[in-house]
């Protein structure tokens, strides 16, 4: 609730124009306000439940964490800083492709948010797109993922053919 | 629902920047950026060699980003002409698409990082030359990008009121090259001469309720003159079909949602699309599906009162005059598509014409780089330098990535993935010796001599924080300062 409410704050302040990339200022503002959540939150945070999520990188590594469901694919990429260049770069905002993932098939169908039309617009942009692909951003864990496999495409060939 | 994924987010991002705060930074001043400074924060070895990169878009950041991780002993110099940094992203990128601009973030991670240092208003060829830089740094890495656009070479086309869009994108966006122009639109309808993203980001601005843009960070006298606008039908000519066209689908849909304003797609021109449709991969069918069923929709007694046309098969002849000298239209050809496969069609001229009036022709058909030093071996055909994998042909040292080495195509990360490959190339070559390591004494010297005239990063903060005022003050999330003066004063140099 607290991290939620803090976000929240944090949007606000963004929309008001003080952080875009004035980092210094973003950085003092959020410590302080983190500190001030923290001690305003008496009740102990309720513990998330969590499921394993392994993610098989474009190098040939695996790299396996414990989830939170409810979580984002691209939350759980950043928090457990799985290192994937370029991953995420309009933040969750469906302005581009680069959080693409290749899922299983029968991962693809537990899915339970079926893609909208924008997140497909961004996705055939995106590297390597195939029939199970799905933009991390878009992606939200539930329980029943659990041993959830995903693939992080190489860079491969644009769907539209790319840069001449 | 996506409201709430977009919240988590935030605080994922949230998360992440103040993991980096909890490090304790040295504040770089530009005295700093010399290597004994460097050397006393950084890591055991420290800082051995360098790198220069010219151009600091995308491009340039991503390529920084990527050397930076790769190489502990590496240090970085991002120049850039303007005191700005962030090329297309700051002047590109529509002003109504915020979200795009959110890669600065990582852009400024990397800007931050200790051993990356930032000097604008330098420009490579004025304030320094291209072999001073190449004796100084290990590597030389090119990004300087498309500063020009192509043209139609029909009679008209230097008239006033005939735009090019890439100035007519600077003028919106604040460039201060640009802040001038001399855009007139006492008129209703307008043609943009183009069927890519560029063409439909002008016609979106030329049509968007002035409410909508007054909360984006468009730059005030271009507001002002969209304010007075009395456009109210924007055509877009394409030489060839539906199925070639360039724009992306996110593009499209945005224009066909756009408040206020209705597609007109002739049905004629979609006739037929339907049954071509299922056999084409997944990114152009389902971009010609919303423009088949945009151009077959019915929309009964609309009330939108401004339009947008898609026209097809349709090259500029020549743009007619009004006695007083004024644009008055504009003289099309009609095509027909000739070639086996659909999308490498060629357009073929008839010797049918037709004439669409308006009165400003925004001339919208690429972009093209320019050669940088008579030393680079520059295509003239394609308007790139010569490369191979981003290596410059019969220059070791010296590399090229972004628009100026694969040419003006692609969105954000196309480049990026292109930049993070140039970088893989550098740091690969500097690995095996294939270039020679040079010492850090010659590039401090150098950057002792442009040190009174370079904009630091940390400059770069205070123009930002500034802007940000500025914009506060009307409502919007930053109003650009559009004079290199006056960002060179904020700057406090």
């Amino acid at each position: 609730m607290a991290f939620r409410l803090l976000s929240r704050i944090l949007r606000a302040s963004q929309k008001s124009g003080l952080s875009v990339s004035s980092f210094s200022k973003l950085r003092v503002s959020s410590h302080y306000l983190m500190n001030a959540c923290r001690l305003s939150s008496s009740a102990p945070k309720p513990q998330k439940e969590t499921i394993n999520v392994t993610f098989l990188l474009r190098d040939g590594e695996k790299q396996e964490v414990q989830a939170k469901v409810g979580d984002n694919l691209l939350d759980i990429i950043i928090e457990h800083d799985v290192d994937i260049d370029g991953f995420g770069a309009c933040e969750g905002t469906l302005a581009c492709s680069t959080c693409h993932l290749i899922f299983k098939q029968s991962d693809f169908d537990k899915i339970p948010d079926k893609p909208t039309d924008e997140e497909l617009d961004m996705l055939d942009l995106a590297y390597g797109l195939t029939d199970t692909s799905r933009l991390g951003c878009q992606v939200v864990l539930t329980k029943d993922m659990d041993g959830l496999e995903v693939t992080v495409p190489t860079g491969v060939a644009d769907a539209r053919g790319g840069p001449l | 629902m996506l409201a709430r994924r977009k919240a988590t987010l935030c605080l994922g991002k949230f998360l992440r920047f103040s993991v980096c705060a909890s490090k304790s930074q040295p504040e770089k001043c530009f005295l700093q950026l010399l290597t004994p400074a460097l050397r006393r924060h950084s890591s055991q070895s420290g800082p051995q060699h360098s790198v220069a990169i010219v151009g600091s878009g995308p491009a340039g950041y991503y390529t920084a980003q990527q050397l930076l991780k790769g190489d502990p002993g590496l240090v970085v110099d991002v120049y850039e002409k303007l005191p700005v940094p962030f090329g297309l992203v700051r002047y590109g990128v529509a002003p109504d698409h915020p979200e795009v601009k959110n890669v600065i973030h990582t852009f400024t991670q990397t800007a931050q990082n200790e051993r990356c240092n930032f000097l604008g208003n330098i420009e490579v060829g004025r304030d320094v030359s291209l072999q001073e830089l190449r004796n100084a740094y290990s590597a030389v890495i090119l990004c300087y990008g498309a500063a020009e656009d192509r043209t139609l070479g029909v009679p008209g086309e230097d008239l006033p009121n005939v735009i090019s869009a890439k100035s007519f994108v600077g003028w919106y966006n604040g460039l201060p090259e640009d802040k001038d122009l001399p855009v007139n639109l006492d008129c209703e309808s307008a043609v943009v001469l183009g069927h890519g993203n560029v063409a439909l980001d002008v016609a979106r601005i030329l049509l968007t309720p002035i409410n909508m843009l007054e909360k984006t960070d468009i730059s005030e006298h271009a507001l002002d003159c969209l304010r007075r606008s009395k456009v109210k039908r924007v055509h877009l000519v394409g030489r060839r079909g539906p199925l070639q066209v360039a724009f992306t689908i996110k593009e499209l849909r945005e224009m066909v949602k756009l408040p206020g304003t209705r597609p007109v797609i002739s049905p004629q021109d979609v006739q037929g699309l339907d049954k071509i449709i299922k056999d084409l991969p997944r990114p152009r069918r389902r971009l010609t599906e919303l423009i088949h069923k945009t151009g077959t929709a019915v929309r009964p007694g609309s009330e939108e009162v401004k339009e947008w046309t898609l026209h097809f098969c349709r090259s500029p002849q020549r743009i007619l005059t009004s006695a007083g000298g004024d644009v008055a239209g504009i003289e099309l050809v009609v095509n027909r598509l000739q070639g086996e496969t659909l999308e490498s069609q060629k357009a073929v001229a008839t010797d049918e014409r037709e004439i669409l009036p308006c009165g400003l022709v925004l001339r919208s058909i690429g972009y093209k780089s320019l050669p940088l030093d008579p030393s680079v071996p520059f295509s003239k055909g394609k308007n790139i330098i010569d490369n191979e994998d981003s290596r410059v042909k019969g220059e070791p040292g010296l590399y090229c990535t972004g628009w100026i080495g694969r040419g003006p195509v692609g969105v954000i990360a196309d480049t990026m993935n292109y930049a993070f490959d140039t970088g893989r190339t550098v740091l690969q070559d500097l690995d095996n010796g294939r270039v020679a390591r040079r010492e850090l004494g010659c590039r401090d010297q150098l950057l002792n001599k442009l040190r009174s005239k370079a904009v630091t990063f940390e400059d770069w903060e205070k123009i930002d924080m500034a802007e940000m005022a500025a914009g506060e003050k009307i409502g919007k999330p930053r109003e650009k300062l559009v004079n290199v003066e006056e960002m060179l004063q904020v700057a406090c140099r």
